[in-house]
């Protein structure tokens, strides 16, 4: 498994462009891929359940990725998470 | 028979054409269960597909039309249609149940609903209504009752509803939309603000239009004097067809005027301008020659997405606008939301008095970061062509001074970093509230300009909400209090040798603009279909019996006195 702790830094949080941009590409993956935040996991392919979350701005997340190419999704979210939504 | 219904005309013009009824049909959904589960689920994956197909469409259009802000809520409703979450739920009810798709998409698209509705968070609240449009998709599908959208359309039509939401309006095509009716609204409310900058007639505020048409019965609508007509019989037709011909002719007369200067019959000029929303309206304020921007409303920048513009959007967008008039003025006003201007992800509370409450300027003072981007952008802007910047709904000079604080202070940081800015900006501010009209000796000291807001000051001045119809008759832009308190800004402007205008609808009615320019008003800023009419106007008027016209008018004792005076010296010629 692999995963990656993020800051978000966004003004308005995890909302519908950014979460757009994030489930379209974690849905290019074969892998499972959760975000967590608050002790809540959701599937990162669903944009019902990542926009659920509710992230706002300062919110610790974390992304999870399980399977055959897990490593390839984390580093394609990692650039999708660093186009000004986290640190 | 024809039936005839009065409304409100919104926007001048004549159009006949079958009615579109824009209405969602009866979707509701009975439970039943032993059903077929295979074929429920080809069903429900056919209904998904077309709903892809429609979306996918919509989304290019809009994309084409309006640009890719505008067409991000479709990919947004795209991802839903494939959310596995979603998805997969429901198929597992339909197999788990063995019931109908329809009723188990309903129940988990409620349960969704649900989730989002009980955010405290306006801008996750309004998610629901995304949810919600997306299955109701899903589900005309499966019930076979399609949706049509506003923007499939593809006949001559003219719609009738009982109002349009700025989403809608954003999807009408010009081509197809030949005209609308709605059954509520008033001459400033959105509606009629869209079709005015669309050039479509429009009649608003009918309060029955949707319950006497018939889907694609044929409708007239007379924009010029707010009149609809169902079912019209032939010598109906042929009389509102000689009256189309007619306006026609006359805006083929007043497009001569296009490049010609805006002068009164003894030679006084003033300029008439276009207010403009987007730097699409540009190509409409060319057309109808307007002599400059007097009024750009920066708000749909913010309106018809979940989040701010950056500063960088909001650059593209000010520059287009520069550059494209060529160097003649464009006076861009900042931010003005609150009222019945919302911004669900800026998540404000409800209040009881939003004309009154927390809005435009106090607004924008309150959330400085989203200010100082705006004024960024603007000063930015700036450096390519004549800008001016306005500030909406000031109601003290502490205000104006933070403001143009604020505005000092970005230009000085933009000048450390390096970045190209505009070094010398007129600003100047809005006059919709009474005590800065009363104040405007005092205001003419420290401001480049004003620019009076008549919508709001009106409604300020009468204590009468422009949108209550049951106290409309107190929208009263001639009375003498009116007049009074426009005298008293344009006099105070002249004073200190700055410059007065008027953004507000009263700048382009027949029966204000002689005793504006009587009063001495230099600018005059209105819809851009209104310039030429006006221009016309002009060429006739005489600066100086307007201004003693005008003269008389403040002395009047009520409103329909000043009309009849006009309609007497200036009309019925």
């Amino acid at each position: 498994m692999a995963e990656q702790q993020y800051k978000i830094t966004a003004e308005t949080g995890i909302h519908a462009r950014p979460a757009t941009q994030l489930v379209n590409k974690a849905g290019q993956f074969e892998s499972e891929v959760t975000l967590e935040y608050n002790g809540k996991s959701v599937n990162l392919k669903s944009i019902m359940g990542v926009m659920s979350l509710g992230v706002s701005q300062g919110a610790e997340v974390t992304i999870k990725a399980e399977g055959p190419d897990e490593q390839e999704a984390i580093s394609a979210l990692d650039e999708v998470m660093k186009q000004g939504l986290s640190e | 028979m024809s039936r005839k219904l009065t409304g409100i005309g919104a926007s001048a013009g004549i159009a006949i054409a079958k009615a579109f009824r824009y209405e969602e049909p009866d979707l509701t959904v009975e439970k039943k269960t032993g059903v077929d589960v295979k074929k429920e689920l080809q069903s429900l994956d056919a209904a998904l597909e077309k709903s892809r197909a429609e979306l996918e469409q919509i989304k290019e259009k809009t994309m084409n039309d309006l640009g890719e802000e505008h067409a991000e809520i479709f990919s947004a409703h795209l991802l839903v249609l494939s959310d596995p979450e979603f998805v997969d739920a429901v198929k597992q009810k339909v197999q788990d149940d063995e019931i109908n798709a329809s009723f188990a998409l309903n129940e988990k698209a409620d349960e969704f609903i649900m989730i989002f509705e009980s955010m405290d968070n306006a801008y996750m609240k309004e998610r629901a209504a995304d949810i919600r449009d997306v299955s109701k998709r899903v589900l005309s599908h499966l019930l076979g009752k399609p949706i049509v959208s506003l923007a499939e359309l593809d006949e001559e039509v003219i719609i009738v509803g009982e109002d349009l939401t700025p989403s809608d309006t954003a999807q009408l095509n010009k081509t197809y939309v030949k005209g609308f009716v709605t059954n509520i609204g008033g001459r400033t409310s959105h509606s009629a603000i869209m079709a005015r900058s669309l050039e479509i007639p429009a009649v608003v505020g009918t309060k029955e239009v949707t319950s006497s048409t018939k889907q694609h019965g044929m409708v007239i609508v007379d924009g010029i004097d707010g009149t609809v007509i169902i079912n019209p019989t032939e010598e109906e037709l042929q009389t509102y067809r000689r009256k189309q011909e007619e306006f026609e002719e006359k805006k083929a007369e007043w497009a001569k005027l296009k490049d010609e200067p805006s002068v009164s019959a003894d030679g006084h000029h003033v300029e008439l301008a276009a207010n403009i929303g987007t730097p699409e309206d540009l190509d409409g304020v060319k057309e109808n020659g307007a002599e400059g921007v007097g009024l750009y409303r920066t708000e749909f920048l913010y309106m018809g997405r979940n989040e701010l513009p950056t500063e960088e959007e909001q650059f593209k967008a000010y520059k287009a606008v520069a550059e494209g008039m060529n160097g003649r003025p464009v006076v861009i006003r900042t931010l003005d939301i609150g009222g019945d201007k919302e911004l669900p992800y800026l998540d404000l509370p409800n209040e009881m008095n939003p004309f009154l409450g927390f809005r435009a300027i106090r607004l924008c003072l309150e959330m400085e970061d989203m200010f100082r981007t705006q004024l960024r952008a603007l000063l930015r802007a700036g450096a390519f062509g004549n800008l001016k910047i306005m500030f909406p709904m000031i109601a003290t000079l502490e205000e104006f001074r933070q403001a143009k604080a604020l505005l000092d202070d970005e230009r000085e940081k933009l000048k450390q970093e390096g970045t190209a800015a505009a070094e010398e900006l007129e600003v100047g501010i809005m006059v919709e509230i009474p005590s800065t009209a009363v104040m405007a000796p005092q205001f003419a000291e420290e401001v480049d300009f004003f620019s009076i807001g008549t919508n709001d000051l009106i409604q300020y001045t009468m204590a009468a909400d422009r949108m209550n119809e049951r106290v409309s008759y107190l929208y009263q832009p001639y009375s003498p209090a009116i007049l009074n308190l426009v005298k008293m800004v344009i006099d105070a402007a002249h004073a200190k040798g700055k410059w007065a205008g008027m953004c507000g609808e009263m700048a382009g009615d027949e029966t204000a603009i002689p005793l504006l320019l009587g009063l001495g008003l230099d600018e005059f800023s209105m819809s851009a279909t209104s310039i030429l009419p006006a221009r016309t106007q002009l060429l006739g008027l005489s600066k100086e019996e307007a201004a003693s016209a005008a003269e008389e008018a403040l002395q009047l004792r009520t409103s329909t006195e000043v009309q009849e005076l006009v309609q007497e010296r200036f009309i019925k010629k």
